[in-house]
């Protein structure tokens, strides 16, 4: 091949991929910057300007939102990792053949439904003449319909639900190689079962650990549909907030405002993630 | 019972009638065995023999189900791993990949509460004792074979336990490695004075490191025993054949006087050898082990009457370990070449006959498996 020819088909594999990044990516969040410090004068003249970066920081509603999502975002994220990591414990140590490919299916199918869908499920089992409702009034636990929907503890347990499999897919891959001979070697030098889970599997599942926690965490932060029908209203999401500037008020000015911000919070979540476990980019996601 | 006390005290570890059953096979079949402190016993046998599954009785990894195992004296049957004086050297060493060498050495010593000052002290002494000095800040991956099976061994000597187990931690390194390895080893056993218990299917092994070596099949030891004992003395005809090389010769009982027994080999020659079963009655097949250096070749004119005639496969020249192959009565046997150059000049398809001391030949009773 001459090297024209291989630089002209290098060209056109790259193409779709360059493409998406340009278009998809890139573009929109260029032009997103743009917006977000524009500040409109009257309705034909536009100014650059912090008025929208100060509105965030002036009302109190944006930034508490802000910090109440970043939070719990991480909370979700960390209640995601103490729940997948037995489950993938026993799917990538404990199962065997069969019930091996069973169980990794059963995380899956979920995910063949929509976001959704399984919040609706969700809202099935909760909600004031739902199943969980009338199984406490039937046990004789409470006397009336007991409402579960429509707090903190229902968002959470929705995200949770939501964000398990990407948890549970790269621990499951990480503790697949972790070699039994480590474990027992843990047990044989006089280490007990938290000292071998605290010295040698964590730190051999941190890739995983680390990998799944940051998918997690974006997905939850970036999350709509379930903080918005499973929270009160007192559950606000900072999604929603910026929904409401591009939508409702027709302020994309502030909504680009808020959407850099999140792009900000998540990013730098991410990075101080990776910085206090000692883990670096390429080695999570290689 | 007093004398079973006795040895109880003065023995590392004793092993009294222990099984260990998979289904309906016993991997672990009413194994007795006693290992005096101090001292390198080895399991040797070949894959599958369920010696691996005894080491892991020992560890603590692994229930008998029945029988006893004490330490010292003491019953370990129901102890778990990480409480038991026993510390593992496992087949391929399990050093942790996350921490560095000093931190694989301290994670012991951590778990047995030790302060900071005092584990360094003891790392780089250990360190030191292995050959591996001012290594504390190195990565295991970065370590060759060799220092890595160091790192490992010092990970367990630090801790002093009352015995060390160690599966086949040699089979991953290549051939001078290994022997070098070996010597190695049974210095660093006599400097520390630690028990070893060693498993490996490489006989060499079992025999250069060894003060006893239990020679284990199907389940159970078929002889425990010195090397040198079950080099000339072998009590079964499995260890005849696993342990060093050997001739096996197949044939009928025809006499059997002192102890010294005379075969008929399948084309009418007879061979002579020390009878190592109790039972040999004339009639009954049996088989004869002899040695490739108890085999000398002399030309067939010169042969006496215990000369077996034989004819010249092929000469396999390896330096010191020269070999000639020949078939005699149909079967197949090797002798070992004389270095002095003392061998008549062996040519392929060339008959002569082979000689041996009846002394060094020993015959088991029943056919070759």
């Amino acid at each position: 091949m001459t090297p024209g020819a291989g630089r002209l088909s290098l060209a056109l594999l790259l193409t779709p991929f360059l493409l998406w990044i340009v278009l998809l990516v890139l573009l929109p969040h260029a032009e997103m910057l743009r917006v977000s410090f524009q500040v409109r004068e009257s309705w034909d003249t536009l100014d650059w300007g912090l008025t929208q970066y100060r509105n965030f920081f002036e009302e109190a509603y944006y930034w508490r939102t802000f910090l109440r999502t970043g939070l719990m975002s991480l909370f979700t994220t960390a209640l995601t990792l103490l729940v997948a990591f037995p489950i993938a414990w026993y799917i990538a140590r404990l199962a065997r053949g069969r019930s091996r490919g069973v169980l990794f299916l059963a995380c899956l199918v979920p995910f063949w439904a929509s976001e959704l869908v399984r919040t609706y499920g969700w809202m099935i089992l909760l909600r004031e003449s739902g199943v969980f409702s009338a199984l406490l009034q039937g046990v004789g636990l409470a006397d009336g319909p007991v409402e579960m929907l429509y707090n903190d503890a229902a968002v959470i347990i929705g995200l949770v639900y939501n964000g398990l499999l990407f948890m549970v897919v790269p621990l499951v891959t990480t503790l697949d190689g972790l070699d039994e001979n480590l474990v027992e070697a843990g047990y044989d030098l006089g280490g007990g079962h938290l000292t071998v889970l605290r010295e040698v599997v964590v730190p051999w599942a941190m890739p995983g650990i680390v990998s799944g926690s940051i998918v997690v965490f974006m997905l939850t932060l970036g999350s709509y549909l379930t903080p918005i029908l499973m929270g009160g209203k007192d559950s606000a999401w900072f999604t929603q907030q910026i929904f409401t500037q591009f939508i409702t008020r027709f302020n994309w000015e502030q909504g680009a405002a808020l959407g850099v911000l999140l792009l900000v919070l998540s990013s730098l979540m991410v990075w101080l993630g990776l910085k206090l476990t000692g883990q670096s980019l390429r080695k999570v996601m290689g | 019972m007093a004398d079973a006390n006795a040895a109880t005290e003065t023995a590392d570890l004793v092993c009294d009638r222990l099984v260990r059953r998979f289904g309906d096979t016993r991997a672990v079949d009413e194994i007795s065995l006693s290992v005096p402190a101090g001292s390198f016993f080895s399991i040797l046998g070949p894959s599958g023999c369920g010696k691996t599954t005894l080491l892991r009785l020992l560890a603590g990894f692994d229930r008998p189900d029945d029988g006893d195992i004490l330490i010292r004296g003491e019953r370990m049957n129901e102890v778990a791993p990480n409480r038991r004086p026993v510390n593992m050297v496992f087949q391929h060493l399990a050093l942790f990949p996350t921490m560095s060498v000093a931190d694989n050495i301290a994670y012991g010593l951590k778990r047995q509460k030790v302060a900071a000052p005092e584990r360094r002290r003891r790392i780089a002494e250990v360190l030191e004792q292995v050959g591996l000095p001012g290594m504390e800040d190195r990565n295991p991956q970065q370590l060759s074979g060799g220092q890595r099976q160091r790192v490992a061994l010092a990970r367990c000597l630090v801790l002093r336990p009352t015995l060390l187990l160690l599966d086949e931690p040699l089979g991953a390194l290549d051939l001078k490695l290994r022997e070098q390895m070996k010597v190695e080893l049974k210095h660093l056993q006599k400097a520390f004075g630690t028990t070893f218990v060693y498993i490996t299917h490489d006989q060499s092994e079992a025999m250069v490191m060894s003060d006893q070596v239990a020679v284990m099949r199907q389940g159970r030891f078929d002889q425990v025993a010195s090397p040198e004992t079950l080099y000339r003395h072998p009590e079964t005809p499995f260890v005849a054949g696993f342990v060093g090389d050997n001739n096996c010769l197949a044939g009928t009982v025809v006499a059997q006087d002192d102890g010294q027994v005379t075969l008929d080999l399948a084309d009418g020659s007879r061979v002579r050898g020390m009878a190592a079963s109790p039972d040999l009655q004339p009639g009954q097949p049996a088989q004869l082990f002899v040695r490739p250096e108890s085999l000398s070749l002399v030309a067939t004119t010169a042969a006496g009457e215990a000369a077996l005639p034989a004819q010249v496969v092929t000469t396999l020249f390896d330096g010191a370990n020269s070999r000639v192959e020949l078939t005699a009565a149909g079967q197949v046997l090797f002798a070992r070449l004389p270095q002095d150059g003392s061998a008549p000049s062996l040519d392929a398809g060339q008959t002569l006959a082979l000689q041996w001391q009846p002394s060094l030949a020993r015959v088991f009773a029943g056919a070759p498996a």
